[in-house]
């Protein structure tokens, strides 16, 4: 049956839309987008007062299947992803078995077919085993199904592995994504190493640890160019080696969680395990400096690191939790609460972070605009209701969400995936 | 009562001491915090002047020995208990401003007890107020004062009241 | 009197009214250290227990004897015990020992935040005895107790710390009980283990120990570990020794003859000279004999009283 939008706000900063308009959907594609649209027989959807974005695309979730059903399986991941706005979802390859071979990337993309209710797209490893040391077959697995490679949750430590990688990535353009962190810096510090790390007692992570990383893996990309794209930013040190590099004409990207936008380390005061994710909360002037960022358009999308673990998991002493933050359900709300409804950023603007240039990344001409040809997938706001967070009604399995009982502005309301609406139920 | 009703009635207290206690130069007075102190130290000085023998004056605070901790509202400031000499097989004159339900002495008893032997233990009390809870009584009486239990009886004593005198009170009705 | 705790998790939960009530009931209880009959019945019923993740004697034992001193039960739990090493969980542990209602748990881990995470759950009053980095706040008002003893007042009192800071919990939590109380504070040692942002904390900080002692009224030489070497925070024990111990010939230099403080135990040679340990100015066993007098303080405010609304 044919799915017509009706009333809604347009907002495509790709083909630089702004209006009310309706859309017309049918087998799975936008098949007719204009002020007034006659459909007999379509089911009618009336998006007045509603902002209809292209869908959302999150380049960082950790889908933990297969492995760790117990925390999330793709299923669950990808109901919190609709609820959470999002009609595509990439996922990371530190699963067990890692995903560093084409029957762990074959089997994610069964399971999403039979179960997922979003697109599920695999990231694969860098190296084997995510050891850092052996290469894996990066064209088996980009034909298998890959869109990006990765070793997150580790950096590459060796450098002249991660050139390697970036020279092969090359020859297939596809995309090599670091978590910038020297381990050696790192050194089991469990929070941001600061005045806040000396006060609470608890060992630090030092900012160098990422800017470190960050230079070194921009230079490589630079000498090589290849394309890279720096994991959830997190240090205002890093910011300028990434706006240099743009200004060279190297060809990488950055993404924040919003985490990393408006928690500092002063919050870890209670050593609430919700608070422990790596990287770090970090100071209020990293924080300050990454909106400043993003709003320069420095910083180029917006994801979650959507990370789940159990309950009893993070309900330990602090060193002993892992870590982690559960974000796909509260990722898009926070963001509009506090970033769009309060006039930092323009809603084209962020719509642009969680869509177009996501999908610009991933190299999908398919999907991050709305216009005729493309894949319905469309994710509708609602700026002016208003939530309270609710860890417990989260469809994700997991509850390590820092933001529970957080007043927010501004909610995703339907969420559809080629042309079926997969949110609400 | 009054200050010089008070005075007489010390007087009258060190000369019953004197008479009953044929070995004055065993004695030893221990004061309970906080009046006590002051009355055990003005009869040491009676002692001095009627019998020419320097008696020593002890403190002892008794807030560790109540029985009635988990009860109280507020805790209590715990002070110390200054004993500089030993009780071991002394004559323990125990003075105390008011005696009322007698758990305080009790407490004061196993306080002592706790620092050693005493030979005997004498209790001397300005006012005896009644309404005991255990089988206590006092040796020296400075003056018996029926009162109802709800009444307060306040001694106020020139070393830190300003001047000498007893008080009962009424508790304020709140309505 | 001031004291509306129901835990003692660190020094900085605590102001500086509370301090000074603590040590002016420690006062008391030393009395009762001294005479013969070392018991009063203050605690009798009252059930304790002490449970600790890091080996320590010293720790241990003195809150072991001041429970007893107040007539106090108290158990011991210590880490080598079998459901610790069968992989029972620190909530899992505390839930069991709190099937037996004990009211107060005394509790030494090496998890910065531990005994907070504890009193998130349990109902006892609980007790940091030393969490990871973070605090120790006992032994800091033990010190305190022991500084006031020799000198009276805290007011711009000049006090040099000296060792490990980076790592220790006994620094921290002097730090924050001698500022409460008003006194200056020298932070001395290597760069590695004294990061330049301690100064947030209302210090001063200096490199080179003999300059740091010159004015200085009081001296805590803290120890370290020699674990440090190995992860090359300093190239090695007898450089430490030569910069940052304590021996006689550097302390020549402290003008006003400071007391000598050490929370123990002590590495003879290593941070302090055995002349120093010895000699008349230290005063490391009289804080031993007054860190019974103060955990009896503690246990006695803590548990004394009525349960009242005032503990959380």
């Amino acid at each position: 049956m044919k799915l017509l939008i009706k009333n809604g706000r347009v907002v495509d900063p790709a083909s630089k839309i702004d209006e009310t308009l309706d859309i017309l959907i049918d087998k799975g594609k936008i098949v007719d987008l204009k002020a007034l649209i006659n459909a007999e027989g379509a089911k009618t959807i009336d998006a007045s007062r509603l902002v209809v974005a292209p869908g959302f695309i999150d380049l960082h979730v950790h889908l933990r299947e297969p492995g760790q059903e117990v925390k999330e399986t793709i299923q669950s991941g990808s109901m919190a992803a609709a609820k959470g706005g999002f009609t595509s979802i990439c996922c990371m390859p530190n699963t067990n078995p890692v995903n560093d071979n084409r029957g762990v990337t074959e089997y994610i993309l069964s399971e999403a077919k039979k179960r997922a209710l979003v697109n599920v797209f695999p990231i694969a490893a860098i190296t084997r085993g995510l050891q850092g040391t052996e290469l894996t077959d990066m064209a088996d697995l980009v034909e298998a199904g890959a869109v990006a490679f990765s070793d997150d949750g580790d950096p590459v430590q060796n450098s002249l592995v991660m050139r390697r990688a970036l020279e092969y990535s090359q020859s297939l353009d596809t995309l090599i994504i670091d978590h910038c962190e020297d381990k050696n810096l790192s050194e089991e510090g469990v929070m941001h190493e600061g005045y806040y790390s000396y006060l609470f007692g608890l060992r630090g992570i030092p900012s160098s640890s990422e800017e470190v990383m960050v230079a070194r893996d921009l230079i490589l990309a630079e000498k090589t160019s290849a394309r890279i794209h720096i994991a959830h930013l997190s240090v205002k040190g890093a910011i300028r080696f990434i706006q240099e590099a743009k200004e060279k004409k190297v060809r990488a990207t950055t993404e924040v969680t919003p985490h990393h936008l408006l928690l500092t380390d002063a919050a870890l005061e209670t050593y609430d395990t919700n608070l422990k994710v790596n990287p770090p909360l970090r100071s209020k002037e990293d924080v300050q400096a990454l909106v400043k960022a993003v709003k320069a358009g420095i910083v180029d999308i917006i994801v979650t690191d959507h990370a789940p673990h159990t309950p009893e998991e993070k309900d330990v002493e602090f060193d002993k939790a892992p870590f982690g933050i559960n974000g796909l359900e509260t990722a898009v709300s926070l963001i509009l609460d506090r970033f769009v409804n309060k006039n930092i950023i323009t809603l084209p603007r962020f719509i642009e972070m969680m869509s177009s240039t996501p999908a610009q990344i991933l190299g999908r001409q398919d999907k991050g605009k709305i216009c005729v040809g493309a894949d319905a997938d469309l994710t509708i706001l609602n700026l002016h209701k208003e939530i309270v967070v609710d860890v417990h009604q989260f469809l994700s399995k997991s509850r390590n969400n820092p933001f529970h009982n957080w007043k927010l502005k501004g909610v995703p309301v339907m969420t559809i995936v080629g042309g079926k609406i997969v949110y609400p139920s | 009562m009054d200050a010089n009703k008070i005075r007489r009635a010390l007087h009258r207290m060190t000369t019953e001491i004197i008479e009953r206690n044929r070995n004055l130069k065993n004695l030893v007075i221990v004061g309970i915090r906080t009046r006590g102190i002051y009355l055990g130290k003005r009869i040491s000085k009676l002692i001095k002047e009627l019998e020419n023998i320097d008696i020593p004056v002890g403190v002892l605070d008794i807030t560790l020995y109540r029985d009635d901790f988990s009860e109280l509202e507020t805790q209590h400031m715990v002070q110390k208990t200054e004993i500089d000499f030993s009780v071991k097989k002394k004559d323990i004159l125990l003075v105390d401003d008011v005696l009322f339900t007698g758990r305080t002495i009790r407490a004061a008893m196993d306080s002592l007890f706790d620092l050693g032997r005493p030979q005997t233990i004498q209790l001397l009390v300005l006012i005896d107020r009644g309404h005991r809870e255990l089988p206590i009584r006092a040796d020296y009486v400075g003056r018996f004062l029926p009162t109802s239990r709800r009444e307060m009886v306040q001694v106020k004593l020139k070393e830190i009241d300003g001047c000498d005198e007893v008080q009962i009170t009424e508790p304020v009705e709140m309505k | 009197m001031e004291f509306n705790q129901k835990h003692l998790l660190g020094i900085q939960d605590l102001d500086a009214t509370e301090i000074m009530t603590v040590l002016e009931t420690a006062e008391s209880f030393l009395e009762i250290s001294i005479r013969e009959v070392k018991k009063v019945p203050t605690l009798r019923g009252k059930t304790i227990i002490n449970l600790f993740y890091e080996p320590s004697t010293r720790t241990r034992s003195s809150f072991e004897l001041a429970a007893k001193r107040l007539s106090a039960d108290i158990v011991n739990f210590n880490q080598q015990s079998s459901s610790v090493v069968k992989g029972e969980t620190l909530k899992d542990t505390i839930r069991n020992l709190e099937a037996m209602n004990p009211d107060a748990i005394i509790v030494r881990h090496a998890s910065s935040g531990a005994p907070r995470f504890i009193a998130t759950f349990c109902r006892s009053h609980i007790i940091n005895a030393g969490d990871g980095s973070h605090e120790h706040p006992t032994q800091a008002l033990l010190d305190a107790f022991t500084i006031k003893q020799e000198k009276k007042i805290f007011q711009d009192l000049k006090v040099v710390i000296a060792g490990d800071i980076l790592h220790s919990r006994v620094a921290r939590s002097n730090i924050f009980c001698l500022r409460k109380l008003g006194a200056k504070i020298t932070l001395v040692g290597p760069p590695s283990l004294l990061p330049l942002e301690f100064k947030k904390f209302g210090v001063e900080i200096d490199f080179n120990l003999e300059k740091a002692i010159e004015d200085a009224d009081v001296i805590m030489m803290l120890r370290i570990q020699l674990e440090r070497q190995a992860k090359n925070f300093f190239p090695s024990l007898r450089e430490y020794t030569n910069l940052y111990g304590l021996d006689q010939k550097k302390f020549e230099k402290a003008k006003k003859k400071p007391i000598i403080m050490h929370p123990g135990p002590i590495n003879r040679g290593v941070e302090i000279s055995s002349e120093i340990a010895d000699s008349v100015q230290s005063v490391i066993l009289k804080q031993v004999e007054n860190g019974v007098a103060v955990r009896m303080a503690v246990l006695y405010l803590l548990l004394g009283g009525k349960e009242s609304e005032a503990s959380d």
